[in-house]
This record gives structure tokens, sequence and C-alpha cells, in this order.
């Protein structure tokens, strides 16, 4: 409800010329237009160069003199279907799936409580609670490998899907709590009033009045925790071992990698479609993410 | 009907000892925190405590350590590798923080004036951030291959350069282009966090300078900035914070070689509990980050702090 307002209160905003009609055309097209196209160039290139590289030939890949290297003379899924067919790849795609959609619902559970707990329920110590909270969410999980690799060792989960759940929450967890609480504080305090004066228990007023009006805030911090988990990358790496447990990111990079043969088209093939996911769902909820993230950092 | 309802209404039941308790706020609040408490305490607090404890011993993959003091970071300290990385760490940090700044600077201000096809332009913007690290650093690590760069390419045919460029083979050059790539990754984060600041700022501030004659330089620096200065602070402590402690960047591009010269200390500390076995000596390095790590937080959150009672306040 308020997220969507916000978005709009956003849009209202978007729409607003501001000064910039007093500007002639030409000296737009200099000051801001030109500054913008390299901009997006720049930062799209990359990907660009990716999804050509997966649909080359080996052929062309290293002989830039024969073939334009910005486009593929003869586009080819050989890559496409090398990785889906003759790796390991769809087990890490499903891995990914599963620690990412695992660790998010775990996170979201003990979220949503604290959340509520920290910003409502307003108990002795709760703003300390949050300030921790947020001072959890600071901590870099390159600090946090080297001992967590020792406990997850010592509780004998070692190279399983379930390290990597049980310790991506480690940051997942501040996070969506922080986020949350913004959320949650969002919503008037009136509504609680009434239903505590209609003699609703606190339980009550979660599950049904407070969660229901959450939801968008739980979209998006579900989003940012999915992606989140989906990225992480030095966890994975130090947990996993085998092969057929291997995430996305660890897989390409420590899988397709063999010696010195590197498979580019393989690679880029797999770094692609590893992106999709992400992009896809982050495509749907642009406008969450937008204002969760900005939302967030305000605070 | 209502009026009679009402009090008709029996006397409030008895409320039991256990249900009065569950009213309390203290408990219930306790309650609601006991699910990421026990998690944050059993997997952050505990792990925290843990990686200070194996800094002072000397464990190893497969075989439990003995307390051995100051050994680790008495070793450290003589260790010319490990401060190449803490160099590395704070030029890495200092280069690609200022560069994130003004770069993403510049695109909110672009992405700021009236544009058609906003929405587009901002979520094409957001994709260097959404995909994941290491698939992008991937890319990056093809664009900077030695033999067959695009880069090098097109700049052989523009008559730029005339041999080939070893992008990430050359110490000087490896550490710029993996400065680049993370400046890559971490602009449309501080420009789109700086973008949503810009929106705050009342139009009508800009008009009341433009009458006055105030230059649009003079409008940026005095009314913009300072306007904007809180939320650079935010964005700025954050980037600070994840570019201090990178490490997947570097370890897709480089491994922190040539010569050491891109190991940071966190790609050190895993080189050396990992791959190395040692797990005391990799948990000292990531120990000895955490003194650094918060003199650059503090840095820059206090240093770009300063001007917050201009918003009156906070937020």
């Amino acid at each position: 409800m308020t997220t969507a307002s916000r978005i709009e209160r956003a849009a209202v905003t978007d729409e607003s010329v501001g000064m910039s009609y007093l500007d002639r055309v030409p000296r737009r097209i200099v000051t801001v237009w030109l500054p913008l196209l390299v901009f997006m160039f720049v930062l799209l290139f990359p990907f660009y160069w990716m999804a050509i590289t997966a649909l080359k030939p080996n052929a062309e890949l290293t002989n830039f003199n024969d073939y334009s290297p910005f486009w593929p003379s003869s586009p080819t899924l050989r890559h496409i279907k090398y990785l889906l067919f003759e790796t390991s790849y769809p087990g890490w795609l499903w891995n990914t799936m599963l620690v990412a959609l695992g660790s998010t619902f775990l996170s979201l559970f003990a979220s949503v409580f604290a959340a509520y707990a920290i910003e409502r329920i307003r108990f002795k110590g709760s703003r300390w609670t949050g300030l921790g909270i947020f001072l959890a969410y600071l901590v870099p999980p390159s600090i946090l490998f080297i001992p967590l690799a020792v406990m997850v060792f010592k509780l004998g989960i070692y190279d399983s899907k379930l390290a990597l759940i049980f310790t991506y929450p480690t940051f997942l967890i501040p996070f969506c709590t922080w986020l949350l609480m913004g959320y949650f504080r969002s919503i008037p305090y009136e509504l609680e009033e009434c239903a505590l004066v209609d003699g609703a228990s606190r339980w009550q007023i979660l599950t049904k009045i407070m969660l229901p009006l959450a939801v968008p805030g739980l979209i998006s911090a579900g989003i940012f925790a999915f992606t989140l988990s989906w990225n992480e990358f030095i966890y994975a790496l130090t947990f996993i071992q085998s092969s057929e447990n291997k995430t996305v990111p660890v897989g390409v990079l420590t899988e397709l990698v063999r010696g010195d043969v590197y498979e580019w088209g393989a690679l880029m093939a797999g770094a692609l479609l590893g992106s999709l996911p992400v992009v896809i769902l982050y495509s749907f909820f642009v406008d969450y993410y937008v204002a969760s993230m900005t939302g967030a950092v305000k605070e | 009907m209502a009026t009679t309802a009402a009090l008709s209404r029996p006397a409030p039941r008895e409320t039991t000892l256990a249900e009065r308790i569950l009213q309390d706020r203290n408990v219930l609040g306790i309650l609601f925190m006991l699910p990421a408490a026990a998690f944050l305490f059993l997997f952050l607090t505990y792990p925290l405590g843990l990686g200070v404890y194996l800094g002072f011993t000397d464990t190893r993959i497969g075989r439990a350590g003995v307390w051995v003091g100051f050994e680790n970071y008495e070793s450290l300290w003589g260790d010319s590798v490990f401060w190449l990385s803490v160099f590395n760490t704070f030029l890495y940090t200092f280069v690609a923080s200022i560069l994130k700044f003004m770069l993403g600077l510049w695109l909110a201000l672009l992405l700021n004036e009236h544009l058609p096809f906003k929405a587009l332009i901002r979520a094409i913007v957001l994709l260097p951030w959404v995909v994941p690290t290491v698939l992008s650093a991937i890319a990056f690590w093809w664009i900077f291959d030695a033999q067959f760069s695009i880069v090098t390419w097109s700049l052989q045919k523009l008559g730029l350069v005339q041999g080939s460029i070893n992008w990430l083979g050359d110490p000087q050059i490896a550490r710029a282009s993996v400065i680049a790539a993370n400046v890559w990754r971490g602009i449309p984060f501080v420009a789109i966090t700086l973008l949503a600041g810009l929106q705050t700022i009342p139009p009508s501030l800009h008009e009341a300078a433009t009458l006055d004659g105030a230059t649009s330089w003079q409008r940026f620096w005095h009314i913009t900035l300072p306007m904007l200065s809180p939320i650079i602070a935010v964005v700025m402590t954050f980037s600070v914070l994840f570019t201090f402690t990178d490490f997947q960047l570097i370890y897709v591009l480089t491994r922190g070689g040539p010569l050491n010269a891109t190991h940071l200390m966190a790609t050190l500390s895993f080189q050396r509990a990992i791959p190395g076995g040692q797990l005391g000596e990799g948990a000292a390095i990531a120990v000895a980050m955490v003194p650094f790590l918060l003199g650059a937080i503090m840095f820059s959150y206090f240093g770009l702090q300063r001007r917050r009672w201009q918003q009156g306040g906070q937020d």
C-alpha cells in the first residue's frame, strides 16, 4: 500500500520538468544525452559481449581479422547445448534455486517476527536490538567464512546444501529485518490500536492486520534475499567440495575452466544463463526494488 | 441494539497467568525476537568470537590447533606479502570509492534530468548491480584477456596502441583493471540511491537561486551537494565497506596475481586458510581487517556527515 504510494510519488517527481526547459536542445545533447549514452554503453557492453561470445562458434572467438568481433557471423547454440547436456550445469542451477529459496524463507520467517518486535512491540531494549541488527548487517562474509567453515565441518553439514541454507541467513536476516522495520514503521499505529481495543491479541494483530498490509514489503525483502543468495560466492566456494552440490557461480568458475583450456563460449553461456533468473525476477519487480533500496538506505 | 449488546456483555473473564505473561510487551518481544536472535547468535556472533580465537591458534584443516598467542600476528608483521595486501586493499578501496562516487553522482544528475523512457533507462542502469558479481567478472575476464581482448583490438584499430596490452598480467595495469571492473559494478548502486536523494530536493531552491543569478555550477555546489550530503555519507559508507572486503572480483580476475599486486586482505586470508590449509593464519588476517575496516567506516561516515543539521536532523 505505502510502497505503491511511494512509487506513485516517485512517478510524480519523475514527471517534473524542473528547469530543464530553460536549456536549448543542442546544449542538452552535449551535457545530457552524450554522457548518458556513454554511460549506458559502458554499463551494457559486458553483457552484450557475454551474449555474443556465447553465440559465436569457436573459430570466430579468437579470429578478429576474418570475422567482425562485434557480431557473430554464424551464430550457434553449440555452447549452450554443451552446457546443458554435457556438464552438471542444470544441477548447479537447481542447487542455487533450492539454496536461495530455502535461505530466503528461513530468513523471512525470522525477520518478520524480529522486525515486528523491534518496531511495534517496543520491548525494553528494542532500540539497542535494532542497532545490533544494523551492525550485524555490516559484518562482511569475508571475515566470517573461516570460523563458519570450522563450524560447518563440526556440524557435519560440510559439502551439502544445508551448509549454505544455514549460513546465508547470517547476512539475509539482518538485511530483511532492517528492510521490514522500515516497512512496519510506515503502517499507521491506529490500525493496531483499533484491533487492541477490539480485544485482539498480539498474534492476531500480526497475522490478521500487519502481515496482509506488509505483503509488498515482504515481496521486496524476499526478492532482495533471493538475489543476494543467488549472487553469494565465498561461502559456496568454501563449504562445497563436490561438483553435484555446487551453485552456479562456483560451478561455472571452477568446473568449466580445465587447466589452460578456457572454454570461453561455454563460460559466457554459463554466465548468461546464470544471470537470467535474477534479471527476469528483477525486471518484474524493478519498482519495488528501487523503492525499497532507496527506502532502506534512507533510514 | 448496539448499546444493549454492549451492556449485556459478560464481565471480562479472568485472565490466566500465562495469558497475562504473554500480554507483557517484554516477554512478547523476546519471544518474537527468539528465532532471529538464536540464529544470529549461533551463526554470526559465535563465529566472530571463534574467528578471533582461531587467530590465536595454529589450527590447520583437519587438525585442531593449540593456543599460540600472538605468533600468527608476529609472523604477519614480518610478512611483506601481508603488508602488500594491506596497501593494495587501501589503494583499491580509495581509488574505487572515489571513482564510484564521482561517476555515480554524475550519472544520478543525468538521470535526474527530464528524459523520455526514464523507467527503462533506470532499469538498465541497475543491471550491473543485479547480475551476480562472479558472472559479470567472468565477462570482464574475457574482455581483459591477454591475447583476444576486445578493448585492445578496438584501441589497435583506432590506432591508439601498437602492441598488445597485458591487462591482468602486468602489476600496475592489473590493479587498474580490477579497479575498473569494481567501479563498473558499483556505479549503479551509488547512482540510483543518490538519484532518490536528488528527487527529494525541492525544485524551488534551484529556481530561487537561478533568479538570484547563480550559475549551474554554483547551484550544484551550494544547493545540490549540501542537500545530498546525508545520503552521500550513507551510500559511501556502504560502498567503502563492500569494496574493502571485496573478494569475488579479485578471485575471478587475478586470484591476487601478478606478483601479489592485486591481493586484497580478503583474498590473502582465503588463500592462506583454504587452499593453504592454515586456518589460524587466515583467521588472523581476517581479524586484522577489522580495525582497518572500522577506521574506514568511521572516516567515511563521520567525515561526510558533518552537514546533517542542514537537513534538520536525522531523516
